[in-house]
């Protein structure tokens, strides 16, 4: 599920600001059971049926109550959850999952294959409002053969196939049968077989889950998880000063600033790994400026990341050089890259043409000078300081770039979908799959699509397919790789940096072992000694 | 009878003004660019045309847009305001009604906040005119005023939440224990919890009240009816808090009158800065996703309330001031 929250699903590079007195082995041998944990939140959920939903806080507290055929391993392996294993057959067409017996819904019902049925015949139903169908509308059909087996074949080979099947599409079909989808009380009080069951939602202030206890891998240590919503940052901050929150995710100021004290040392810590995310400038390819490949070079070459890094992250990131994230299997390091290099730039763009004739500062062609807009959205401080500190450097070669900020909604349908941009500064999320057809592939340039800047290269194109339709993991990697390389090349982007999550939590929390996947694949194991338990809840 | 048909004439009036105001919001709240489903399609790599046809169809967005508005009017006429575009696609009603009493709350507190304390301040500054009590309280008044709202509230919860410790940063009540806590308990932990967001909100009315309460009291004290009840004889408490104060509350009716659909509206700013789940948050996020029911909706109850706000102010003139009554019955 390349939509998950990042939390959920991050990755690796973890470094844990161990406390001296906590060192491992002094643990006691056995976890306690009790004690709940208070998590802030800038949103609340708005549906907890995971296929309706589409923000971030809906599948975090979603994937803590349903779960999925198959999911991620802390090392970000796909791993049964409901279905104990697979067979792939049919040269990669067919998928048969083996389901894991006894599981029950947590109203009493047994969890069946026909329920997986169930959703997947709701999720491909034009009906239903689901931005996930994509993925199922490859299948040709699915069956449940008997109560344990859930058959599906695919019109051809389709690598993201597995990984689609996670917790978006099981649902319980004897509370859903026969009803709308949209109206069904499920939204609000859903019915799962996860870890957690729902105590209590009121609307824009707090979700209270509480254990399950006949969860089929045992009950989880925590008795409850209450998500608070505070939409102001400033205020959450504060709340976790005040003691009211145990785990939050920071800003680098106030990761590297605001919370060396001795207060926060004593009582918290704190997490940092690679999210799944990069930020980009993106260029416009249909302009004339940017047509050109050695101008897009040009441009990567006056821009230096690692400033960036420094002075927006506060070095809480890395420098992106391609479309994925520096940690996943299938990240290529060996591409070309563009250090910080002037004279590089200006000897580039002089090739093309690009001269200072008039000696007002600014390089012009042909009587045009080198003058362009870069839009980015309103309200994210990290994207807006980026795009002044590029101004900085890209007016020091001699181009004068304008930053102009819009609301999101206004952005992407006035000006990404009709095209009216020359350079654009925003990021994407990413997933766990290498798959980026959808971003990269020449026939994805259409209206509301999103090879938005118009990249079109056939090799690209060509292999972007056949990833699709391979599931060995090395053949991919070199599919994948080859993509990295030629992006590189090409600089259609100028990719920027990978920030980090920065989770900060309660530091009588136990068992929080970091991990590729980021820290919250064992939540459930997470765990509270008897005499630092703060919330009694039963 | 002359202020009976006078009543039923502004009634009439009322509901034209009502209807052009929801029809001019429906037409100009779809020429923001977006729709309801952006935030769940756009930059969405698993959405296809096909899917964002089928949303829009979903939603009655593929209609003309007359077709649209004469589908929601009928919807309101039955008193349905109809479901939200969001994904929980519950009642817009619904949806509107849980976030009302803390916000309703909230503003008839801060209200009674603002009167108990801007009159007699006013009538103060007033009677000592350029008095140092005066000038003193014109700048606080303004600064208090001119501050951003946001800012008071951050250095508030900075110094009474986290220095001091006295008060909860935010939030309506504690979360943990809250259940097993007694009725008298409860009611301290929300007082606790109201104490800084009311201030808060009354802090911009507190400055204009006041100001308002002052100016028209210096109005009154320049009338003949004051002097001849100087001359009288009248110990001067009774010529200010019989004579002049009643006349001074006059203006202060219509200002009360027009304050009535602000008790519902709720403010972005400060509910975002305190976490309080009203209506303010609602709107701003439905606005943002360009939830049209769930706007409309709270539009026709901002706009009744506004307009039987005006109706109140003009009706309540007219019972309080005999020249205003007795001017209408010589005009009709």
């Amino acid at each position: 599920m390349p939509f998950k929250t990042i939390i959920s699903t991050s990755i690796c590079l973890v470094i844990i600001l161990f406390n001296p007195l906590q060192a491992p082995g002094q643990q006691p041998a056995s976890p306690d059971y009790g004690d709940s944990i208070i998590v802030g939140s800038i949103g609340d959920a708005s549906t907890l049926i995971p296929m309706l939903a589409s923000d971030a806080t809906s599948h975090e507290i979603a994937g803590l109550i349903y779960n999925g055929l198959v999911k991620y391993d802390k090392d970000l392996n796909l791993t049964g959850d409901l279905a104990e294993s697979w067979d792939i057959t049919n040269r990669g067409k067919t998928i048969t999952f083996h389901l894991r017996r006894g599981v029950k819904w947590q109203d009493g019902a047994p969890f069946t294959s026909a329920d997986v049925l169930f959703g997947f015949n709701t999720i491909i139903d034009p009906k239903t409002p689901t931005a996930y169908a994509g993925d199922f509308l490859e299948v040709e059909k699915a069956e449940a053969p008997d109560p344990y087996t859930f058959r599906v074949t695919y019109k051809k080979p389709f690598a993201p196939a597995l990984s689609s099947w996670g917790d978006i599409v099981v649902l319980p079909r004897h509370l859903l049968q026969g009803k709308d989808i949209t109206k069904s009380p499920l939204s609000r009080n859903p019915v799962g077989l996860g870890p957690f069951r729902l105590k209590l939602w009121k609307t824009q202030e707090r979700i209270e889950l509480r254990a399950n206890d006949s969860y089929f891998e045992g009950r989880p240590y925590l008795d409850g998880y209450i998500m608070r919503v505070i939409p102001d940052p400033a205020t959450m901050f504060m709340e976790l000063k005040a003691g009211g929150l145990d785990w939050m995710g920071l800003s680098p100021v106030q990761y590297q600033r605001q919370t060396n004290t001795r207060f926060f040392r004593k009582n918290f810590r704190k997490y940092k790994y690679l999210s799944f995310s990069y930020t980009y400038l993106g260029y416009n390819l249909r302009h004339p400026f940017f047509r050109e490949r050695k101008v897009r070079q040009a441009i990567s070459y006056a821009i230096d990341k690692e400033e960036i890094i420094r002075g927006v992250l506060l070095g809480l990131g890395v420098a992106a050089t391609g479309p994925y994230k520096p940690d996943a299997w299938f990240y290529n390091p060996n591409v070309k890259r563009y250090p910080y290099h002037p004279e590089k730039a200006r000897s580039l763009l002089k090739e093309c043409g690009w001269k200072d004739t008039d000696g007002d500062g600014i390089l012009d062609r042909n009587g045009t000078p080198f003058v362009f807009t870069v839009l980015t959205n309103q309200g994210n401080p990290l994207r807006d300081k980026t795009a002044q500190i590029i101004q900085y450097r890209l007016g020091q070669i001699g181009i004068k770039m304008n930053i102009r900020q819009l609301e999101w909604t206004a952005f992407i349908n006035d000006f990404i979908d009709k095209r009216r941009f020359e350079a654009v500064i925003l990021g994407w999320t990413l997933g766990q799959d290498p798959d980026i057809y959808d971003i990269w592939h020449s026939s994805k340039t259409g209206a509301k699509q999103l090879n938005f800047i118009g990249y079109k290269n056939p090799e690209v194109d060509r292999l972007l397919v056949m990833g699709r339709r391979i599931f060995d993991r090395e053949k991919r990697k070199k599919i994948y790789f080859r993509i990295q390389e030629i992006l590189a090349e090409d600089q259609p982007y100028t990719f920027l940096y990978v920030p980090m999550s920065l989770p900060i939590i309660h530091a009588r929390f136990h068992g929080i072992k970091p991990a590729p996947a980021g820290i919250s694949y064992n939540f459930i194991r997470w765990w509270v000694p008897k005499d630092e338990q703060k919330y009694i809840t039963r | 009878m002359n202020f009976l048909i006078w009543t039923a004439k502004r009634l009439l009036a009322l509901v034209l003004t009502f209807i052009g105001i929801t029809l001019i919001s429906f037409f100009v709240m779809h020429l923001a660019p977006g729709e309801p489903m952006s935030l769940q399609a756009d930059f969405n790599p698993k959405m296809t045309p096909e899917m964002r046809q089928r949303l829009r169809a979903q939603y009655g967005l593929d209609k003309p847009l007359y077709v649209q508005y004469a589908k929601w009017f009928k919807g309101l006429v039955q008193l349905d305001l109809g479901r939200s575009f969001s994904p929980d696609r519950r009642k817009v009603w619904d949806k509107i009604r849980e976030r009302l009493p803390i916000t309703v709350l909230i503003n008839v507190l801060s209200m009674i906040l603002i009167i108990v304390v801007s009159v007699p301040l006013g009538v103060r500054a007033a009677v000592r005119q350029n008095s140092l009590f005066d000038q003193v309280t014109t700048v606080l008044v303004f600064l208090a005023y001119a501050a951003p709202a946001f800012w008071v509230a951050l250095l508030l919860m900075l110094f009474f939440g986290i220095e001091l410790g006295w008060l909860p940063v935010s939030g309506v009540h504690t979360l943990m224990g809250y259940e097993h806590m007694n009725t008298w308990q409860k009611i301290m932990d929300w007082a606790r919890h109201l104490v800084l967001p009311v201030f808060v909100s009354a802090i911009g009315g507190l400055a204009g009240f006041s100001r308002y309460t002052r100016s028209s009291m210096l109005e009154v004290l320049r009338q003949d009816f004051i002097t001849t009840a100087r001359a009288k004889g009248l110990p001067e408490r009774t010529v200010i808090y019989r004579h002049a104060l009643r006349n001074a509350l006059l203006p202060l009716i219509t200002i009360l009158g027009l304050s009535v659909p602000g008790l519902i509206g709720g403010s972005v700013i400060f509910e975002s800065i305190f976490a309080i789940p009203g209506v303010g948050q609602l709107m701003w996020s439905s606005v943002m996703a360009r939830d049209y029911p769930v706007l409309m909706g709270n539009l026709v109850i901002v706009s009744v309330l506004t307009l039987l706000g005006n109706l109140l102010a003009d009706v309540g003139y007219a019972a309080v001031d005999p020249r205003i009554r007795t001017g209408l019955q010589e005009t009709e």
